[in-house]
This record gives C-alpha cells, sequence and structure tokens, in this order.
C-alpha cells in the first residue's frame, strides 16, 4: 500500500479542513463577532470619554482578541475527535507533528487572521491614535500565531473531556500572559513614544521558536490524550 | 547488577517505597516541626530588629524560604513528570502530582507574606512588578496541572496529561528566580547568593537557612504522605494495597 508523499498528506488536509469551515462558514464569523462585542462592553463600562479610552485602547484590543482566540481553540480538534477522524490522523504513518502543523496553520487563517482584519476597526471604536495602528497590526501579526500554536499544545491535551471550557482557559492563560505582556508592550510604548521595537522581536524570537516546538509537543500531548 | 541501580529499582516498586515511605514520614515531619520552630525563635527573638524596617523584616524568615520552595517543588515536579513520561515510571507520576498542591501552597503562602508585608513597606498590597507577576502565574500554572489532574478520569492518563502540562510551564522557573535581575522593579534584589558573600548578616542569615531546610523536610514529608495515599488508591486492585488498607483499618 502507498500513502503517498508527507506534502501531499498535508495539502489534502488542508484542503479538507478549509473545505470543512467553508461548509461552515457562519462558524468562522463567531470569534471575531465576539472580540467586537467585548470590546463594546468597555466604552459602555468605562463611560464614553476618547482620552480615557484610547489610553487602555491596545491593551483592551489585545484581550478582546486573546479571549476571542481562546474561544475559537476549542474547535481545532473537536469536530475530528467526535467523527474519529483525529485517531486516523495519529495513525497515518505520515509524522503527527507536520500533520498537526498544518492543521494549526489552517486553523489560525480561519480564526487568527479574521481577527487581525477587524482588529483596524476595535482600534477606532477604541479611539487608538492612528499612529499607534500599524504597530498593533504587526504586534498581532506575531502574537496571533504564536497564541494559536501555544494553544494547540494545550488543547490537545483537553481532547476528548466533555466540559473542557473553563479547564482550558486555566491552563492556556499563564502561557498567553508573556505574549500580551509583549504585544500590548509594543502598543504601549508606540502610543507613548517610546521605542518599541524589542518587544516585537521578542515576539518574533518566541514565534520562531514556537514554530518549531509547538507542533512537536502537540503531537505529544494528543498522543497522550487519545492513547 | 550495581548495587545503586538494584536499590533505584526497589525504591521504584510501589510496595517497597510505601514501606519506607510510612516509616520515613514521621521522622521527617519531627525534624520539620523542630528545625522550623528552631528557626522561628532564632528569627523572631534572637536575631536584631533592622536598621531601617524594625521589627516589620521579620516576615522574610516566612517568605523568602516559601518562595524558594515553590520554585524548588515546581522543579521536583517537572523533573518527576519528565521521568514519569519518558521512562514511565509509576512512582515518579505520582510524586510529580503529590507535589503540585505543596508547591501551590507555598506559592499562595508566599504571595500572601508579601502583600502582608508589602502594606507597610511599599504603602501597597499588590504592585505589577515582574517578579510578582511571575510568581503569580506560577500559582495559575500549579492550578492549570491540579485542574487538569483532577478532570481526567482515568488516574494514569491523567497523570501523563498534567505531567507534561508542568513541564510546559517550566519555561516560567527561570523567569521568577531572575526577574528581579533582568527587570529593575520595586521588588529587591536577591540578597541570600549561593556564589559569593551573601548581603546579610549571619544573625539574620542562620534562622532563614535553617526555615529554608525546615520547609524542605515538610515539603518531602507532605510530598511522601499524599503519594501513599495516591498510590493506595491506583493500586487498590493489587493484593499489598488491601493488605495495607485492610490493616490500618484493623488498627483503628
Amino acid at each position: 500500500m502507498r500513502y503517498g508523499t508527507h506534502t501531499s498528506a498535508c495539502l489534502a488536509l488542508v484542503r479538507r479542513d478549509l473545505l470543512l469551515s467553508w461548509r461552515r462558514r457562519g462558524d468562522a464569523l463567531n470569534p471575531v463577532l465576539f472580540a467586537l462585542m467585548v470590546v463594546v462592553l468597555f466604552p459602555l463600562a468605562l463611560g464614553p470619554e476618547p482620552n480615557q479610552l484610547a489610553r487602555m485602547a491596545g491593551g483592551v484590543v489585545f484581550v478582546a482578541l486573546l479571549l476571542a482566540g481562546l474561544l475559537a481553540l476549542d474547535s481545532l480538534f473537536r469536530g475530528d475527535h467526535e467523527d474519529g477522524s483525529l485517531e486516523q490522523l495519529v495513525l497515518s504513518p505520515h509524522p503527527l507533528p507536520l500533520i498537526l502543523a498544518s492543521k494549526i496553520a489552517v486553523h489560525w487563517l480561519i480564526t487568527g487572521l479574521p481577527l487581525i482584519l477587524i482588529a483596524p476597526l476595535l482600534a477606532e471604536m477604541m479611539y487608538l491614535p492612528r499612529t499607534v495602528l500599524p504597530t498593533l497590526l504587526v504586534a498581532l501579526a506575531l502574537a496571533t500565531p504564536l497564541l494559536s500554536l501555544l494553544g494547540a499544545v494545550c488543547v490537545a491535551l483537553t481532547v476528548g473531556m466533555r466540559r473542557s471550557g473553563m479547564l482550558l482557559a486555566l491552563l492556556v492563560l499563564p502561557l498567553y500572559v508573556p505574549v500580551l505582556i509583549f504585544a500590548a508592550g509594543a502598543c504601549n510604548a508606540a502610543q507613548s513614544g517610546l521605542p518599541f521595537l524589542a518587544p516585537l522581536l521578542w515576539l518574533g524570537a518566541a514565534l520562531a521558536l514556537a514554530l518549531v516546538f509547538a507542533p512537536l509537543a502537540c503531537a505529544a500531548a494528543l498522543r497522550i490524550s487519545i492513547a | 547488577m550495581n548495587t545503586l541501580i538494584l536499590w533505584f529499582h526497589k525504591i521504584g516498586s510501589p510496595p517497597t517505597f510505601h514501606r519506607i515511605a510510612t516509616r520515613l514520614t514521621p521522622w521527617l515531619y519531627a525534624c520539620a516541626l523542630l528545625s522550623g520552630l528552631v528557626a522561628l525563635y532564632g528569627g523572631l527573638v534572637l536575631a536584631p530588629p533592622d536598621y531601617q524596617q524594625s521589627d516589620a523584616y521579620r516576615i522574610i524568615f516566612v517568605h523568602v524560604p516559601c518562595a524558594w520552595m515553590g520554585l524548588f517543588a515546581y522543579f521536583f515536579m517537572a523533573v518527576n513528570a519528565f521521568i514519569a513520561l519518558v521512562w514511565r515510571i509509576k512512582i515518579s507520576g505520582i510524586l510529580a502530582m503529590a507535589s503540585a498542591p505543596v508547591g501551590a501552597a507555598f506559592t499562595a503562602i508566599t504571595l500572601a507574606t508579601g502583600s502582608i508585608w508589602g502594606k507597610p513597606m511599599w504603602g501597597t498590597w499588590w504592585t505589577w512588578d515582574a517578579r510578582l507577576t511571575s510568581e503569580l502565574v506560577l500559582l495559575f500554572l500549579y492550578l492549570g496541572v491540579i485542574g487538569l489532574y483532577n478532570a481526567i478520569e482515568d488516574r494514569v492518563q491523567a497523570t501523563r496529561a498534567a505531567a507534561f502540562l508542568a513541564l510546559i510551564g517550566i519555561v516560567n522557573v527561570p523567569i521568577v528566580h531572575f526577574s528581579v535581575s533582568w527587570w529593575n522593579t520595586l521588588h529587591q534584589g536577591s540578597t541570600v547568593r549561593l556564589l559569593g558573600p551573601s548581603r546579610i548578616d549571619s544573625s539574620m542569615l542562620w534562622p532563614l537557612l535553617l526555615m529554608a531546610f525546615a520547609t524542605h523536610v515538610w515539603f518531602f514529608a507532605s510530598v511522601l504522605v499524599r503519594s501513599r495515599i495516591s498510590l493506595v488508591e491506583l493500586e487498590s486492585g493489587k493484593d499489598w494495597a488491601r493488605k495495607v488498607a485492610l490493616g490500618s483499618e484493623a488498627r483503628q
């Protein structure tokens, strides 16, 4: 029996995952709507003063997007686990880290990218100064894949649990803290006219590390929880 | 076989481990209590008051040993988690999971005593300084490990999953340890140093080190008790475990 090359397996998986999410396009919109609603809550709770909102704009946008990403994490393996195809992926002759890397990449395309696209709107709602917007977008472009990768490792540990929502937050949020600190730190530094390159470089370094190690860790975690 | 390896394998067998742990625990607790009391007397009564903080500094005799223990317990947990994951040694997994709640308690005590001291000294209960934040994240990591362990029904799988999570979280340990040297914020730098002279008077140093010793011994005693219980639970189908359980019932 021939299995095809690793590349063809990954491509087939990417095509399948994209197709599946295209068939249920409404679901992809949910994290975006969630982030939008969370950001709307802040002016309602704090009062509509532009100066006050602008001061915390970067942080609020990051927290909203981070929470939206956290809620979206659950869908990474859920469907595949329910219909049994996740076990087939684990058993497949192709390297599991590679397969998971392509799954995480697709998941980021579906949930992470829309969040970056909506970020300018959220920033405008919070009166973030226009000059800070590029920094925000760069920080998000580095931070959201990092969040997806870190989250995938934790969500692999909770695969198969029935009510894993709260537990997942408990596992994931401590690991998200440094990412949030550096990403929001870059924005805040840019907003107050300070150099903001260093935190962005840290984020890039962390992303490079996570790109290599997170799929490996994710595969190990998945093997534990599917055993 | 090498005697050392033989000894190691013997310790790894559940009945032997249980027997040794049962015999050791009272001694460890007694040793910890005794040295802890002596250290407290030394710290609270014998050590002179600080020239600036007067008596308020005395909380370090609890705060600093607990902070060391919070990190040490995580390290201990992670090493055992690694052994449990790689060589699948049952005892290591149990030890790792037993040390999580103890380490979490030490970390919580560190945060609480730090707050109590911070209010009069810094004028605030809490500040978002690098060390305080990373210590808080350490507590969350412990809680995550405990939560994951309790959420999975199957004990063996729960141990493996939680051990894996503990290994991921180990990146935070150096951050906590070096936070005061990397970021210059409110929390003071380290006074007691392994290399080079400590910047603390010997009259204050000896109770501190004795207390650190006491907390270490207490940690091991507590971990041994916890792992004994989960060992009997895990092996409840086996002969020796039934004998142990029935034996303790008969004595009551």
